[in-house]
């Protein structure tokens, strides 16, 4: 108006009919505005740092502590397989075989191609190693008698791994002359298994609990910004604005606290597990196994980035269905 | 273009803001909405955007009857319509650029014409050197004036504008009621509603009259 005399006799340009935008105009347009408020969204994040973190961190957390557990427990199913393909029989014999008669039995024993290993250990023998891997030692010194009886150890053959075959085989042991008890490791193993299991419903449980809460830290954190730019969702509505043109912004800030909430939780885990790992070596050593703590593999990284985007994503959904419907311009 | 028939409007606590109105605005055609504080003139403005919606009555903007309008095609119907707001909606937390560039990239226009038709907008209200400042450090008319220019810059059918000089000072409003008649000129559909009776009696348009909420023949 004040700017240029032309202003004032505007040339007739045709029709004032709205101009949609020419298809040329459209074309990557939408992609375009996809990018671009995904962009946007991540700047406003990035605009006030500490909050994102501290909201970053929550739901990290809170993501990190299942898959810790989870990845623990892989790892004790994973030793326990291990032990599972080397079940071994411990015979332990009576007190009143001689050592020649026990020998006698191994020789037997030894025969027999149910087995693949086999060894005796005489008292003396057996007390040598309960004293050098147990670190009993001294505490022996003070017994008068060696307690430990005389024991064959025997592995028996890859046939035997079902646990009733294994059950057979203890009976047959049991009912030769000499011999006092018969142990399975498998036992052992079996309670493993079954603790293992417990232990994966927990954290499945756990997991569940904590999803629940991160699809809430989001919701919050999403509700409080569709209130803090309710103006701008006014104001949007009013020039015609779409439902989904509103939503998007408030869904990308989802998806980018899933991505950086995952990837932090990622992390997370990592570190505990390098963490323990260093525990865990001097504890496997001790029990001379090669045993390798496994992390995160690609495929348990890949889910845990896709729970963390969908949560994420997940949370501000909910949060904007509930809560922009209210927004409307008056 | 705009066509109200036998419409009333009830607010929810039961206050009557419109009675029994009908009026028909033809295409290309100018008016001016006049009346009390209070007589309904924002309310009917409200009805046309679908910010509201009739209690009674029909109201037809082009051939679409917007009783029977869906919520999902509000939106497009809006974007028919460009609005001048008694309180200006503007947004502080981008520039007078951003503001006015909103309408575009909501209907999805690409990133070089938004700006041709920004500058555009903001040359034809006289403001294109502030384009980029925060539009709180305007004055309140020039503020209207971002409005104004955010309200063409979709090149909309109908123009509707609340009070649109209800803050300027006498020549500012002369000027800004100017550029409603030049859009008339091209052939928008223009409806303004306003206090200012002076400035409308020298304007070769019709003045539609409400008296609490009717309709009064002028
Ligand atoms: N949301 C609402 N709920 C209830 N009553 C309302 C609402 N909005 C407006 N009203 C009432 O409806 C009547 C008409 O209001 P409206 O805003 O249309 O008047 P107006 O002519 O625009 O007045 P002004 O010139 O002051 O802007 C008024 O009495 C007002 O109090
Ligand atoms: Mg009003």
């Amino acid at each position: 108006m004040r700017s240029s005399p032309q202003q004032d006799k505007p040339k007739a340009r045709g029709s004032a009919s709205t101009q949609q935008p020419d298809l040329k105009d459209r074309g990557g347009s939408y992609l375009n505005h996809h990018f671009e408020t995904a962009k946007v969204s991540w700047q406003r994040l990035m605009a006030t740092p500490l909050a994102t973190l501290m909201t970053l961190m929550m739901i990290a957390i809170a993501l990190s502590l299942p898959g810790v557990l989870y990845v623990g427990l892989q790892n004790v199913e994973q030793l326990g397989q291990r032990w599972q393909g080397s079940a071994q029989l411990s015979v332990f014999l009576a007190d009143a075989l001689s050592e020649a008669e026990g020998r006698d039995l191994a020789q037997q024993l030894s025969d027999n191609s149910q087995f693949s290993q086999l060894s005796y250990l005489s008292k003396d023998e057996a007390l040598a190693e309960f004293k050098a891997y147990a670190g009993f030692g001294n505490a022996l010194e003070l017994l008068k008698e060696n307690p430990l009886p005389a024991v064959i150890l025997i592995t028996p053959s890859t046939d035997y791994l079902l646990s009733d075959d294994l059950s057979n085989l203890t009976q047959q042991l049991l009912s030769l002359d000499g011999v006092d008890d018969v142990r399975v490791d498998m036992d052992w193993v079996q309670r493993l298994q079954a603790m293992v299991t417990l232990g994966q419903r927990t954290v499945l449980l756990l997991g569940l609990l904590l999803a629940l809460g991160v699809v809430l830290v989001v919701g919050n954190t999403i509700r409080l910004e569709i209130q803090n730019r309710r103006d701008e969702i006014i104001v949007v509505k009013l020039v015609g604005g779409t439902d989904s043109f509103v939503r998007r912004p408030f869904l990308y800030t989802g998806f980018w606290y899933g991505i950086g909430a995952g990837l932090v939780a990622w992390l997370l885990v990592q570190l505990s597990l390098w963490y323990l790992g260093t525990v865990v070596d001097r504890l496997i050593q001790l029990y001379h196994s090669e045993f390798q703590l496994q992390g995160l593999g690609l495929g348990a990284t890949l889910l845990l980035m896709l729970i963390a985007v969908t949560l994420g994503s997940g949370g501000a959904w909910l949060a904007v269905l509930r809560h922009l419907r209210a927004i409307e311009p008056r | 273009m705009i066509r109200f028939d036998n419409v009333s409007m009830r607010y929810p606590g039961g206050h009557e803001a419109l009675s029994r109105v009908s009026f028909s605005l033809e295409r290309g055609e100018m008016a001016f909405l006049t009346g009390h504080s209070g007589a309904g003139k924002s309310t009917l403005l409200k009805l046309i955007m679908l910010m509201e919606r009739a209690s009674q009555g029909q109201v037809f903007v082009g051939d679409q009857n917007l009783n029977r309008m869906a919520v999902d095609q509000i939106p497009f119907l809006r974007r028919k319509i460009g609005v001048v707001f008694q309180n200006h909606q503007l947004l502080f937390d981008r520039s007078v650029f951003d503001n006015i560039a909103l309408p575009l990239q909501i209907s999805g226009y690409e990133k070089s014409s938004i700006g041709r038709r920004v500058r555009a907008a903001l040359d034809k209200v006289g403001l294109l050197n502030k384009e980029k400042l925060n539009p709180i450090l305007l004055s309140t008319g020039e503020q209207q004036r971002i409005g104004l220019a955010r309200a063409i810059v979709n090149k909309p059918q109908v123009l509707l504008a609340d009070e649109p000089t209800g803050n300027l000072d006498p020549q500012l409003s002369a000027e800004v009621m100017g550029l409603f008649h030049q859009f008339n000129q091209v052939g928008v559909t223009v409806l303004v509603a306003s206090h200012d009776l002076d400035l409308i009696s020298r304007m070769p348009h019709r003045c539609l009259t409400l008296q609490q909420g009717r309709l009064a023949d002028a």
